[in-house]
């Protein structure tokens, strides 16, 4: 296993499993009165975001703080960034500042392997470009796990998400959430399907593994998870799609399709949601919507990557879960 | 050592000619004698045992960044690169700061390079002024400046417009002058950044497909042929590409084409790393498009290989993929990977390298100066190359100013040991002279 992490393809089946053990166990915290581990006691982490993400950035900075790491916040607006620094000099500021971990957000694809390059500490990819957002496939395979292979002790520890078959809807072109997850729910075992038009979707998305589907309403009732993705207006001043509500039309999770999901079936949305467009509003808010218990999730995965990537346990060489 | 300047350069071989070790005699300039048993008091003389003797080589494409960019590289910088590199020859590509898009510009780089000396640089004008695809540059003014241009292209951005691509096509026929296109659909490649395919899908960067290339080249080629006016493509990437051109001068239209020597041996996948000294123009392509470009520069369908010489300051390739500039260095690595990707495999002989990097550019460039076929009443620009040279890593630091070498680290074989332009050693024993 690497000092960082970049891509979801970083993690071995192995590695995996041990991080959703790991975020299972910790978990159980977040019912305490003290939520906090005195794990990374004199690390620090700094969270490098270059695009506006208060959700992420929040989300890893409660997961630094819970295990007790000192957390730096660094915004690309208002800082030296902005008068034109690079890469690769912020970068050695923060070496120099002794950073143990840094989390980047980064519009540019491949931001954080470059950043890889230039730092001594582990380098967390909290969203590159249009590249990968490992952490979010992270908390996403460890929502479906719970939602649907059970918590705790009793049934899902050293689980993968076998059989499961997942179908995620919208733009996987510009989606760095999608290329996560398709690389970590395959890893994982569950059959991964593409439901997109033709234009939001990689010209090469045959060589992916995963199934690829132009007609959403044929893949509903074999689907277990539902994933929908964001839908960015610009893309239609691209040609990408004629307009909002054809979108919606072909692709759009409404009630009338949600109904013809199978009863135990999950929908799941990375957030910030357009309700109306890719997601309806009675789907967002029913009981198969997961959205609120992904945030709450991604704490908890968060914290289990930087204890493992810091905690001085190293993920296994082999592969294999303790 | 004193003498009459004259240089018996003794134990060559001259692909091309009978394979047996010869003589060559320089002197006043040109190449006077070649002979086993030449003597010639007064002369010089390099032993040249195991080495081959090529026509002096000639780049029809290279960016030397002089008026504009001297941190980067200067016409004296890029010229030694060159002749390092066995380059007797160059063309200066026209997207300077300021273009060279008037007869002052391109007389200015022409001036520049006489007085560095290391190789002759003939500017090339730009089509349009300022590279703005509205309006057409003097081509005429520049045709008749004492530069003499006669190779016109807004290399590094494509003249689009099909209308004034054919009036360029057109204009240009009065003094027997070539538009040399950068192939690239603008429309089609808006924020592009690498081959479109498993590779760009894989790194989430935005795909430069190869139909953006090839359906640029088969409107130009087909507007060539209707105005009857000579088309030279630049830096063909893809095999479609190759197969388009291949069709064209199968109709017998006048069409030329080069390529790169780093799209003859490098792919998209080494961008996996995100490094930009892979970030080039066009993209790194696949070893399916690295094939059909080497079957198509052996079987003539590709002219010529120019270097597409593209030197970057340092700040300019650390950064993220997409912020990085476009371009990679090649004049002093050229014939080494061409010696890899062409007679290493058997797809080409030296001859044929003679050829493709001397004769063919130095004909579509209108240089009439340079690359003739080593015999007796030729120019005196030699190279001597050593391609038994074992095999060593490229370093990046060599004469350019700029480091951006993609080769940095391969082990290529062969060795530049010497270039003679007009008589007169411009590189010895792999060194300036």
């Amino acid at each position: 296993m690497k000092r960082h992490l970049i891509s979801a393809a970083d993690l071995s089946r192995g590695d995996a499993v041990l991080i959703l053990d790991t975020a299972e166990e910790l978990a159980s915290l977040a019912d305490r009165p003290i939520k906090k581990l005195p794990t990374l006691r004199g690390r620090t982490v700094v969270n490098l975001f270059y695009e506006d993400s208060t959700r992420t950035r929040i989300s890893f900075e409660a997961a630094a703080k819970r295990l007790s790491a000192d957390v730096i916040n660094f915004s690309a607006k208002g800082s030296s960034v902005a008068k034109g620094e690079s890469l690769k000099d912020t970068a050695l500021t923060l070496e120099a500042m002794g950073a143990d971990a840094v989390i980047i957000r980064h519009g540019a694809s491949g931001a954080a392997h470059r950043l890889a390059g230039w730092v001594r500490g582990s380098v967390l990819n909290a969203g590159d470009g249009t590249h990968e957002h490992p952490t979010q496939a992270l908390l996403d395979a460890f929502t479906i796990r719970r939602r649907l292979r059970g918590t705790g002790a009793a049934g899902a520890r050293g689980a993968g998400l076998d059989g499961l078959r997942v179908t995620i809807v919208g733009d996987v072109l510009h989606s760095r959430v999608a290329r996560s997850n398709v690389l970590l729910l395959s890893t994982l075992g569950a059959e991964v399907t593409l439901a997109a038009p033709p234009t939001l979707l990689p010209l090469a998305v045959g060589s992916w593994p995963c199934a690829v589907s132009y007609d959403l309403d044929s893949e509903l009732s074999k689907s277990d998870v539902v994933m929908m993705l964001r839908v960015q207006q610009e893309r239609m001043s691209a040609a990408y799609f004629p307009s909002v509500r054809e979108y919606s039309r072909r692709y759009g999770l409404d009630a009338a399709r949600m109904a013809r999901l199978p009863g135990h079936a999950i929908v799941m949305h990375p957030g910030p949601m357009n309700r109306g467009v890719e997601i309806a509003a009675e789907v967002a808010d029913s009981v198969r919507s997961t959205i609120v218990e992904q945030v709450a999730n991604g704490v908890t995965t968060r914290m289990a990557v930087l204890y493992l990537l810091l905690g001085g346990t190293e993920f296994p060489a082999t592969g294999e879960a303790r | 050592m004193t003498g009459d300047g004259s240089w018996l350069i003794r134990g060559v071989t001259i692909p091309g000619r009978d394979e047996k070790a010869t003589s060559i005699l320089i002197a006043g300039g040109s190449v006077t004698a070649i002979g086993p048993d030449l003597d010639h008091p007064g002369a010089r003389t390099l032993d040249a045992g195991g080495l081959i003797a090529l026509p002096g080589l000639v780049d029809l494409h290279t960016h030397l960044r002089e008026p504009g960019r001297e941190d980067a590289e200067t016409v004296e910088t890029g010229t030694a690169a060159a002749a390092l590199g066995g380059y007797t020859a160059v063309h200066a590509m026209a997207n300077t700061d300021p273009v060279a898009d008037t007869a002052g510009v391109v007389e200015q780089v022409w001036r520049l390079g006489r007085t560095a000396g290391h190789c002759d640089v003939q500017p090339v004008g730009a089509v349009t002024l300022g590279l703005n695809g509205a309006r057409l540059a003097e081509l005429g003014t520049m045709a008749d400046s004492a530069a003499r241009v006669r190779v016109f292209s807004d290399d590094g951005r494509c003249v689009s417009d099909p209308l004034l691509m054919r009036r360029a096509l057109e204009y240009v026929k009065a003094f027997d002058g070539v538009i040399a296109q950068h192939a690239q659909d603008p429309r089609l490649t808006e924020g592009a950044q690498l081959n479109e395919g498993e590779m760009s899908a894989r790194l989430g960067l935005a795909g430069w497909p190869a139909v953006a290339e090839e359906a640029i080249i088969a409107r130009d080629c087909l507007l060539a042929a209707h105005v009857g006016s000579a088309l030279h493509v630049c830096h063909v990437s893809t095999a479609g590409s190759a197969e388009i051109i291949r069709w064209a001068k199968s109709k017998g239209w006048p069409v030329t084409a080069e390529v790169t020597p780093h799209h003859l041996l490098l792919t998209d996948e080494l961008a996996a790393g995100y490094d930009p000294v892979f970030k080039v123009n066009p993209p790194l392509r696949t070893e399916a498009d690295v094939t059909e470009l080497r079957r198509a520069l052996a079987d003539g369908t590709i002219d010529c290989v120019a270097t597409d010489h593209a030197p970057h300051p340092v700040e300019a390739k650390e950064s993220e993929w997409a912020e990085a500039a476009f371009g990679m260095t090649g004049l002093e690595t050229a014939l080494r990977v061409v010696q890899r990707a062409m007679v290493e495999t058997g797809l080409l002989d030296w001859a044929g390298v003679a050829d493709r990097m001397s004769v063919r550019p130095a004909r579509i460039g209108r240089l009439t100066g340079h690359g003739h076929p080593l015999t007796p009443g030729a120019p005196g620009h030699v190279t001597l190359y050593d391609p038994a040279a074992p095999a060593e890593a490229v370093t990046p630091a060599g004469a350019s100013k700029s480091r951006n070498t993609p080769f940095a680290g391969m082990e290529l074989p062969g060795r530049v040991v010497a270039t003679f332009l007009r008589g007169v050693p411009a590189v010895l024993d792999g060194k300036l002279a």
